[in-house]
């Protein structure tokens, strides 16, 4: 539930996938930013119960945004800028080992 | 009038609220002698509250068995003790052998137990070691094991006994250094930033501050300050049920129910006792990560999420200080226990009550004299 | 600026965060020609309130005006000096000996500075409501980043709650986006504002007053502002579907929304300098915590500075003031005959006239008792799924503190580390024990800051004081 208003600078454009699904954004989204803008309303559960969760504070504080990024898991997807072939899985399953 | 003059006289009064001072209020109590215990932060603030919660009596210097094993049989009952099951669980202590030459020390150090009429200690080979730790690196030969040891939760446990000690009528002081000592006719006077106490009997569980506490008493310890390093990792799939330490490497290393791991070995911080702070050494933990990576190829994926450090007293020979004064008469002293002193808590309470209330104990503590250091003999 | 990848293990001055207190320390000290490394865990220079600075799609100034757009000017003071930014650089430990343990890309390294100034900045303070975790609830803060970095808002339903300038503020930029605000619902509390009345003649000379007044008024044009609110909660199942609230504790009314967008101003981010020993105390007026420090940022541990809104909450112009101030002080220290200084004075003169006002901000804005101890299974600590009632429950056993609960909750174990939950557990506290939040005290915050993997951290170079000095357990 998010959209991206018009752009008219000259930012590249990135390809990526979300749990295989090509996608694309521009240079300079983050991670979570992406997650949001694909239309995933809960990015990942939690801890504990595994409740639906989603980023928080989009900036490095609340680990809401945690997700594997080219095989490492547990990263913070707002921390991280979108790049060429990344790929990004969610942690839909209460994830316990990094990589 | 301050509170001290107005309560009566306390039979007993104890230095420190870490377990050991906890245990012996404790034990005291329920003997019916009115102790105050003087705790200069809040109980368990230190190395009792912070340590890794191994309860063993797997690989212990031969002079602290029995005491070790008197206090294992405190902790299968501890509810009864307490009113609490302090987190204690017991899957085992397994120290592992990587080579044939480290299992041949094992089996040598089995034998020895054996002799010595103890039989807690056991070898197993790799095939029983596979089974019982299926994590671990395949290249382990065998192991000791203990199979009831086991761990608990440091800072709950030294709180329970606080709050058991205080309602069998224990007073604890809080937030309270203790500044001087001093013997005047038949009783203590314990100067402190509430005021003075005073009482017959006094029992130095400091820690890490016993050996000023020792000074005062013309009995100078070589007590060093130490701060061993734990690490804890986010939450792992289950893969490893007893507490894992290896003969040839430092390691300790531990996976709670809820999935966490608790990495330890003993590398060193640095402490500052006067401030109560630990810096802590990453370059000694990067070592302490590749450890336990080499024995748990699993690891190398885990995260840690917290390292600390406790501020721990440590003698040179590795042993506590347990007995009465050499200088001082109605004074006793618990401390010094070279970061394995939490199994041994709730006996060496016992031990201590027994030593105040009747003179002697029957669990051997002669090779824990304050006497055998050079620096006491000489003073 | 240089970026080259190589990181050195030694500089005069570390910096960590590259906002606006940061880029202005930096300037300073690399001015002086001190060797200056800047360290920020973001892809891009600013912190928050100058986020994407370099690469923000927003052109438009009726959306990013002049508040925004004037931050470049500290990036480029910083490109004509040696100073070393490093990007994507998560510091996770800083020892009192002033040694710093950062990851940049998966990879851990140590390096020493002799004088680290912390510029961590600020974060939104915790919004403990009946689920305030589900999925469509965030931080106003939070919406202004994906604005500001992407060009991205929400669609659907907006609905805004709390209150302070970043609440209006953020609600103006998402009109001007063209994005749906259904309501405010603003929680300022009485009792706050009467008390903020003798403050009000000092912030009509604020820097911010003139913007702040405008901006109210063209909100309350377009959005529906309700006034007094003292309950809020978010429902839904797995995501945001409805906002119950009540104004001035009348009957609870709802809106079905898409978004929640949260804010109760910012608190300083603590947890590097709580973990290095830095001396805090508890702020009741701003009800954080704050760090002990000197007009020049000092702390209690010698050789350490904090800059910045993480020094305590003062805008982003005080911000660069501040820094430059750290940046002054940590050039004295190293090269006495420094030439190139900014002028003190001038510099203090400028901080006075960026904080006035603050006062008054601080006190209208407080926070009501109601949002900040909340109650029965309101979740406290998000990471561990703890609750209020499981807090109090706790404390009954006869626990005192913050750090004596983790035996026996998970509170503040999880990744964040207590970032969203430490406020409100040390108030919940102080307020079952009937005491101060300064002596119920905080959580014991000790490396790393944010977590590293066992790889990262075995991958270090081995020490020779490693293989020594251990203890036999």
């Amino acid at each position: 539930m998010f959209r991206r208003l018009p752009d008219k600078t000259a930012a590249g454009v990135v390809n990526f996938t979300i749990d295989g699904v090509r996608h694309v954004g521009r240079r300079g989204d983050t991670v979570a930013a992406v997650l949001l803008l694909s239309g995933a309303r809960a990015t990942r559960v939690s801890a504990v119960t595994a409740e639906p969760r989603a980023p928080y504070c989009m900036i490095g504080v609340c680990f809401e945004c945690l997700v594997t990024v080219d095989g490492v898991g547990n990263r913070q997807g707002c921390l991280i800028a979108v790049a060429n072939g990344m790929r990004i899985e969610t942690q839909k399953t209460r994830r316990e080992v990094g990589a | 009038m301050s509170e001290a003059t107005r309560s009566p006289l306390p039979d007993v009064i104890v230095i420190g609220g870490g377990i050991q001072g906890c245990s012996t209020a404790l034990h005291l109590a329920r003997r019916g002698v009115k102790v105050l215990l003087i705790e200069k932060d809040h109980v368990g603030r230190h190395a009792s509250g912070v340590n890794a919660g191994g309860v063993r009596r797997l690989g212990r210097h031969f002079a602290e068995v029995p005491l070790s094993v008197a206090s294992m049989e405190i902790w299968q009952s501890i509810k009864d003790l307490v009113d609490d099951d302090c987190g204690f669980e017991s899957h085992g202590q397994i120290k592992v052998a990587e080579t044939e030459a480290e299992l041949a020390t094992q089996r040598a150090r089995v034998e020895r137990t054996r002799l010595l009429g103890f039989t807690h200690e056991e070898l197993i080979g790799q095939a029983e070691l596979r089974d019982l730790v299926p994590a671990i690196a395949p290249n382990c030969v065998g192991a000791i094991i203990c199979r009831s040891d086991g761990a608990a939760m440091p800072y709950r446990t030294t709180l329970a006994f606080k709050r058991k000690a205080e309602s069998l009528g224990a007073r604890i002081l809080e937030g309270v250094h203790v500044t001087a000592l001093k013997h005047i006719g038949q009783v203590w006077r314990v100067e402190s930033e509430d005021g003075t106490h005073e009482a017959p009997i006094i029992v130095n569980c400091a820690g890490a501050w016993a050996d000023r506490i020792a000074a005062q008493l013309g009995e100078p310890v070589p007590l060093e300050v130490i701060a061993p390093m734990l690490m804890i990792t986010a939450r792992m799939p289950a893969f490893v049920k007893p507490v894992i330490g290896a003969q040839g490497r430092t390691l300790s290393f531990k996976q709670y129910d809820n999935g966490t791991v608790l990495i330890g070995g003993g590398y060193r911080g640095r402490p500052n006792r006067d401030t109560n702070w630990t810096d802590l050494d990453f370059g000694k933990l990067a070592d302490n990560a590749r450890t336990a990576a080499a024995l748990f190829p699993i690891m190398a994926g885990a995260e840690i999420v917290r390292a600390w450090a406790g501020i721990e007293a440590r003698m040179p020979d590795d042993i506590p200080v347990i007995g009465p004064s050499l200088t001082s008469e109605g004074v006793f002293h618990a401390f010094g226990f070279s970061a394995h002193g939490f199994q041994l808590g709730p006996a060496v309470g016992r031990v201590m009550a027994e030593l105040i209330t009747t003179g002697a104990t029957n669990v051997p503590i002669d090779g824990f004299g304050i006497g055998r250091f050079d620096t006491v003999r000489a003073a | 600026m240089t970026t080259e990848p190589e990181l050195k293990s030694d500089y005069d001055v570390a910096i960590v965060g590259a906002g606006p207190a940061g880029l202005a320390a930096a300037a300073v000290t690399a001015g002086c020609g001190l060797s200056t490394v800047l360290l920020d865990e973001n892809p891009g220079a600013g912190g928050q309130v100058y986020r994407a600075i370099e690469t923000t799609p927003v052109r438009d100034p009726k959306i990013l005006d002049r508040d925004y757009t004037d931050g470049q000017d500290l990036i480029l003071d910083l490109k004509d000096t040696t100073a070393q930014h490093v990007r994507n650089a998560v510091v996770w430990s800083l020892a009192q000996d002033g040694e710093i343990g950062v990851s940049i890309d998966g990879r851990a390294h140590m390096l020493r500075a002799k004088r680290t100034i912390l510029a961590t900045g600020a974060m939104e303070r915790p919004f403990p409501i009946p689920g305030w975790t589900l999925p469509g609830v965030m931080t106003a803060g939070g919406a202004q980043t994906l604005l500001k970095a992407s060009g991205i808002v929400p669609e659907g339903r907006i609905v805004m709650a709390g209150c302070g300038p970043l609440l209006w503020l953020c609600a103006y930029q998402l009109l001007q986006a063209g994005c749906n605000v259904q309501a405010i619902l603003d929680t300022t509390d009485p009792a706050a504002q009467r008390s903020s009345i003798r403050h009000a003649a000092r912030f009509a000379t604020s820097p911010y007053v003139t913007k702040g007044v405008k901006l109210m008024a063209a909100v309350r044009r377009k959005i529906r502002v309700i006034t007094g609110v003292t309950a809020l909660a978010a429902h839904g199942d797995g995501q945001l579907e409805t906002v119950t609230y009540s104004a001035k504790l009348g009957p609870v009314d709802r809106m079905t929304a898409d978004h929640l967008l949260l804010h109760h101003g910012v608190i300083p981010n603590v947890n590097l300098a709580m973990s290095v020993g830095i001396s805090h105390t508890w702020d009741d007026l701003q009800l954080c915590w704050t760090p002990n420090v000197d007009s020049f940022g000092t702390t209690s541990i010698s050789g350490i500075a904090i800059a910045g809104d993480g020094a305590g909450i003062a805008g982003a112009l005080a911000a660069q003031c501040r820094g430059r101030l750290a940046g002054i002080a940590a050039v004295r220290a190293i090269e006495s005959n420094a030439t190139g200084l900014p002028d003190e004075l001038t510099v203090r003169r400028d901080l006075t006239h960026a904080m006035r006002g603050r006062r008054f901000l601080d006190h209208l804005y407080r926070p009501s008792r109601a949002f900040r101890i909340p109650t029965g299974d309101t979740i406290v600590c998000r990471c561990e799924e703890i609750t209020a009632d499981q807090i109090k429950a706790t404390v009954a056993l006869g626990v005192e503190g913050p750090n004596q609960m983790k035996s026996f909750l998970r509170c503040g174990m999880g990744p964040c580390q207590g970032r969203l939950c430490g406020t409100t557990v040390t108030e919940l506290i102080a307020d079952v024990r009937g005491v101060s939040p300064q002596d119920v005290g905080y959580y014991r915050l000790r490396p790393p800051v944010k977590p590293i993997t066992l790889a990262e951290l075995a991958g270090l170079p081995q020490t020779e004081d490693a293989t020594k000095a251990v203890v036999r357990l």
